[in-house]
């Protein structure tokens, strides 16, 4: 919708893999030439995306406004239209035509939180594995692969593509774990992790082809085909538009239409695809955004990656999981949200307070806040589960929120353990004193995690929570003879539970690693922190308080990006 | 009449500015001097605003609303917004916070380590209280509620007693435990006016006149569950939160600990300006979001039917009479000055418990003979709120002043200090006095208050409070008594005893108060009692 030069989404994915083609023919022995390039590719996405950001919030207000319009005309694809109008940075090329693959990317409220994320977490990476000096050339350019596999699923529109990249992050993330993790773990933590990402993603990819073939087999009908040129007329989706295509404009179309709600699937009579497939879909894409009980990998995957890894593996990767459930899941497969979602609302509970109190009984350090992410990231899909606006934007917020914090708690543990050479909680004490910046970020850290109003942790859990009470008249669970009703009131106190239990942990970690008495004949050589770590640390602390000050900067945002996927919940 | 400062108004000024002084600490030079300086040129310049709001609320608005009212969108989503202003009640408190914060800066001046970061927590501590005392949304009052406990909890931990990681995490650990019903019980109560608004709203002013009449429609219900029901959660939700926070007995264990084990300045704020927030509360929301609640009949077996304001008021009794016999009972000073708050802050909650059954009479027959008892009581309640602030400060910062000296509390120890430090003797003898209630000082006029606005109604828990007031005496005089006089012990024949005139400066401020507030009270009860005839007086209009 906006006319652009430069084509900043493709610079944002394209930058970082010509950056590691450029340092892969570096020489190995020429450290600070390597990291010189990494930093200054990092910190151009991280200006891109922060650009993106700045300037879709500027649409924003006019988005939402005519989002209301066409709500209120009645359009039978009135919510593919929402997303479609809603893109901005909009690039879109012909790939394989022959298959429906094109390449097309572009941004909408959803994802720019996500790109913008994204920047920052791989710019603080880069910073944090500054110390890095084995095999430098190799780490940094696996690095930067995986953060262009990052950036391309959150901007993709096409599910081919989507893929492509989604793939493409996963093999760099093996490699790093495996040559630079944490020795005792690492081959093991690594192998388990790509394993069940792999699984997940297979199983999702399967139904994703499903859907195109059944989208193909609607837009060949006469009343598909009538609905494909009028679309087209209407200029929705793209001129060249042909039955079978990835594109997720076009997939939302047949959605919107009903063409994954026609009864008799496979031959049984109440079954429709979107009731089939959700579950694969959604669980699928949901084992990378840590779903009970498909969680496992995630604290081995964590503890065992090295810091800058587990940044962007927790920060960022796990986001990635939620993200595709949300796209590929509740927006193209509704009904099945609406069948699905109120028995997945139980996996989320479990998420939310088992991961919590998993993470109460850690002694490594690491694992604390590995389990914390099980147990926020719950909240993420318990705001799904809501599909409501409230619930929805409020996990469009966490998932930002939690992006940041725990990219920051990973940076903290990675900078005790650097000086320390332990992460067993009972033998650390009192390191705020020593490092006072290190022990203020945790602080700020903690405090978003265990929901303290003012940081933004605050701002995504209190909307999750008020989507719930929303939500709980509107939602019955049938299963079989028993019928549920209004039992999301009484989830939600549950879940308050697991708030409970993170400030436990979290004052515990904080009591015992930070403060308490410094043991200095046991660390004689703790000392304060570099430079790059204290920008590490800025960079990812600053968003916590700005967003929980200032909550107006991000959520009319994801509220706009949430619109269509509620448009078109409600119209299922 | 200024009403604004630096672009933003003088509410959020208030608010706002702190945490930027604190911010500023935080980056200066770390050069203790030039810290301490600072800080309390910043501090003088955020009482001076506070002292502006309370002037402005007293020479323009009086009686007309809430006075330097702003609102603007702040989280659309929710409904929630920055909505600030002050009626005589909050402004009353805004005053008490604003005197206190530097004062608690120039008792700090002892604070050797990490000078930057205690006065930063002190200034930071500042922005919750006083974003509790001027706001008029839920959700922000809620936000400003958790923010208070972070500085104060760092307090504790890091600059506290001996037993300061015991007593910091149990303060965190009560806090947290009432916050979160509180969280639960906001979102019943914003959800379910939300609900039948058709828009989400957490606008104090809209709840307050909305939620009442629905929670007591006949036959209505949220998320399918009774209204009754709904009603009693969020009650016990707000109420468990506050009464921790006042604390009214039983819910006051956690106060001991961390009263004694705060550093000077901590103790100062955390009983002067900390506790009349759960008091505030209780007058802001609870008494007037469940007005049925307080007097619906509750038949306990085997004794007379009975109603929550009356079980509220038996709770305020055991606190004055308890709180005074544990106070007697220590031989630490610190101690004994927090189970004196116990025993103080059971005043005000006896007040808070006549406006609650006055106010739930008005709402349920819509009128009530009790109005002017309950209108004196109240008035007692937010004059005793101010004057606990001012002494329990005074006594924190004396019993700060000899632990600094003596590094004990141990109050065997003490004995025969009047010799060594007559000026010590005499500001000490002044306070307790005011403490106690004598006559001519400001304790007196709020007691005085209370009881005659309770007796009427809650007779025998009166009587039985006023015996209470024996052992105030008996507690007051055993402090006295132990310090000052008594053979004195020559461990101290070398020691320095006699109090700092940095601590002299620190204090004078709250004599001159207390004196004045004695002998006239005309300053303050004006403001007060507009406020409260309107807020009780309301219902019959």
């Amino acid at each position: 919708m906006s006319e652009l030069v430069l084509p900043v989404l493709s610079l944002i994915v394209f930058i970082p893999i010509v950056a590691a083609v450029i340092i892969l023919f570096l020489n190995g022995e020429q450290r600070d030439l390597v990291r010189g390039v990494a930093v200054a590719a990092a910190l151009a996405v991280m200006l891109l995306s922060l650009a993106v950001y700045v300037g879709y919030n500027a649409q924003v207000a006019e988005v939402t406004v005519n989002q209301d319009a066409l709500l209120a005309s009645g359009s039978p694809m009135a919510a593919t239209q929402m997303f479609a109008e809603g893109l901005a940075y909009e690039e879109h090329y012909e790939w394989v035509p022959s298959l429906g693959i094109g390449y097309h990317v572009g941004v909408d409220g959803l994802s720019a939180p996500m790109v913008l994320l994204t920047g920052m977490v791989a710019l603080a990476g880069v910073l944090v594995s500054w110390r890095i000096d084995d095999r430098t050339r190799e780490f940094m350019a696996f690095f930067l692969l995986l953060v262009a596999g990052v950036f391309g699923v959150f901007v993709s529109l096409d599910m081919f593509t989507l893929f492509f990249f989604y793939e493409l992050a996963i093999f760099p993330m093996y490699l790093l774990i495996a040559t630079w993790g944490w020795v005792e773990l690492r081959q093991y933590a690594s192998m388990k992790l790509t394993l069940y990402i792999l699984v997940g993603s297979v199983v999702a990819l399967v139904g994703v082809i499903a859907m195109v073939l059944v989208a193909d087999g609607f837009f060949r009908t006469a009343e598909g085909a009538a609905v494909l040129q009028q679309a087209i007329a209407a200029g929705i989706v793209s001129p060249g538009s042909t039955s079978f295509s990835f594109d997720m404009v076009n997939l939302t179309l047949a959605a919107e239409a009903g063409a994954f709600d026609v009864p008799g699937y496979g031959g049984v009579e109440t079954l429709t695809f979107a009731r089939l497939w959700f579950p694969f879909i959604f669980i699928g894409f949901g084992v990378l955004a840590g779903v009970f009980p498909f969680h496992n990998w995630s604290p081995d995957g964590h503890v065992a990656a090295p810091t800058a890894v587990s940044m962007i593996h927790a920060g960022v990767l796990m986001k990635l999981g939620a993200y595709a459930a949300l796209r590929a899941g509740v927006q193209l497969l509704p009904e099945g949200a609406q069948v699905h979602l109120p028995w997945i609302v139980f996996l989320t509970l479990i998420n939310v307070v088992y991961g919590a109190f998993i993470a109460f009984r850690q002694r490594d350090f690491k694992y604390v806040i590995g389990f914390s992410s099980v147990s926020h990231m719950g909240l993420v899909s318990m705001g799904f589960a809501t599909m409501n606006v409230i619930g929805m934007t409020g996990a469009g917020l966490q998932m930002f929120s939690h992006g940041a914090m725990t990219a920051l708690f990973f940076g903290c543990v990675g900078m005790v353990y650097d000086q320390a050479h332990t992460r067993d909680i009972p033998s650390l004490g009192g390191f705020i004193k020593r490092m006072p910046w290190v022990g203020l970020a945790f602080v700020i850290g903690g405090l978003t995690s265990m929901g303290m109003p003012g940081l933004s942790g605050f701002i995504a859990e209190y909307p999750i929570f008020t989507g719930m009470w929303a939500a709980s008249e509107q939602i019955t669970l049938q299963a079989g003879g028993l019928v549920l009703s209004n039992y999301y009131s009484v989830i939600v106190v549950l879940a308050a539970l697991g708030i409970v239990i993170t400030a436990a942990y979290v004052l515990r970690v904080t009591g015992q690693v930070f403060l308490g008495e410094f043991n200095a004949a046991l660390y004689p050589d703790v000392g304060d922190i570099t430079i790059t770590d204290r920008v590490v640390l800025v960079l990812l602390g600053s968003p916590l308080l700005i967003l929980g000050v200032l909550p107006g900067v991000m959520a009319p945002m994801i509220t706009s990006g949430v619109g269509p996927v509620l448009a078109i919940l409600g119209g299922a | 009449m200024i009403d604004s400062v630096f672009g933003l108004d003088l509410l959020s000024a208030l608010v706002v500015l702190p945490a930027l002084a604190a911010l500023l600490l935080l980056v200066l030079p770390q050069h203790k001097r030039l810290i301490r300086w600072v800080a309390l040129v910043l501090g003088l310049g955020l009482a001076a605003l506070a002292i502006l709001a309370f002037r402005h609320y007293q020479l323009t608005d009086a009686g007309a609303g809430y006075a330097l009212e702003r609102s603007t969108p702040w989280f659309e989503l929710l409904g929630a917004s920055w909505h600030v202003g002050i009626d005589g009640i909050s402004a009353v408190l805004v005053l008490l916070t604003g005197i206190l914060t530097p004062l608690a800066i120039l008792v700090s001046w002892e604070i050797e380590d990490r000078v930057n970061m205690h006065m930063a927590l002190l200034l930071f501590f500042q922005t919750g209280l006083m974003g509790v005392f001027v706001t008029l949304d839920l959700l922000t009052f809620f936000l400003f509620w958790e923010l208070s406990l972070v500085p104060m909890y760092f307090l504790i931990n890091q600059w506290g007693g001996p037993g300061r990681q015991y007593a910091s995490v149990k303060f965190m650990i009560y806090s947290l435990g009432g916050s979160l019903g509180f969280l639960l019980a906001t979102q019943l109560v914003g959800w379910a006016v939300s609900a039948q608004l058709g828009a989400p709203s957490f606008d104090m002013v809209t709840l307050t006149e909305t939620w009442p009449v629905l929670a007591n429609t006949v036959g209505a219900s949220f998320l399918g569950i009774p209204i009754e029901t709904v009603k009693a959660f969020a009650f016990i939700g707000f109420f468990v939160a506050f009464a921790i926070k006042v604390p009214v007995w039983p819910f006051h264990t956690w106060l001991p600990d961390a009263h004694s084990e705060a550093p000077t300045a901590g103790s100062m704020l955390l009983a002067g300006a900390m506790l009349k927030l759960g008091a505030y509360g209780f007058l802001r929301l609870v008494i007037p979001l469940f007005p049925d609640v307080w007097v619906a009949e509750i038949q306990i077996p085997g004794l007379p039917a009975t109603n929550a304001a009356t079980l509220f008021a038996v709770l305020a009794m055991l606190g004055v009479v308890l709180g005074a016999f544990a106070a007697f009972a220590q031989n630490d000073i610190k101690r004994l000055v927090a189970y004196s708050s116990v025993n103080h802050m059971g005043f005000v909650v006896l007040g808070l418990a006549v406006a609650a059954q006055a106010w739930g009479e008005q709402f349920i027959a819509g009128g009530t003979e009790r109005l002017q008892d309950a209108i004196l009581a109240t008035n007692g309640a937010v004059l005793q709120m101010f004057n606990h602030g001012l002494s329990a400060a005074g006594m924190f910062l004396l019993a700060g002043a000899i632990y600094h000296k003596t590094h004990t509390r141990d109050l065997t120890q003490y004995g025969g200090f009047w010799v060594k430090a007559p000026i010590y003797g005499g500001i000490f003898l002044f306070t307790s006095m005011a403490s106690l209630g004598l006559p001519g000082l400001n304790g007196f006029v709020g007691e005085f208050l209370i009881v005659r606005g309770s007796w009427p109604v809650f007779t025998l828990l009166t009587a039985l409070a006023m015996i209470g007031l024996l052992f105030t005496g008996a507690y007051i005089l055993k402090g006295i008594r132990s310090v000052l006089h008594g053979p004195f012990n020559m461990r101290w024949r070398d020691t320095q005893l006699e109090i700092e005139t940095r601590e002299v400066l620190a204090i004078a401020p709250l004599l001159v108060l207390m004196l004045v507030t004695g002998v006239a009270p005309n300053w303050i009860l004006p403001v007060i009692n507009d406020s409260v005839t309107r807020l009780l007086g309301g219902l019959a209009g």
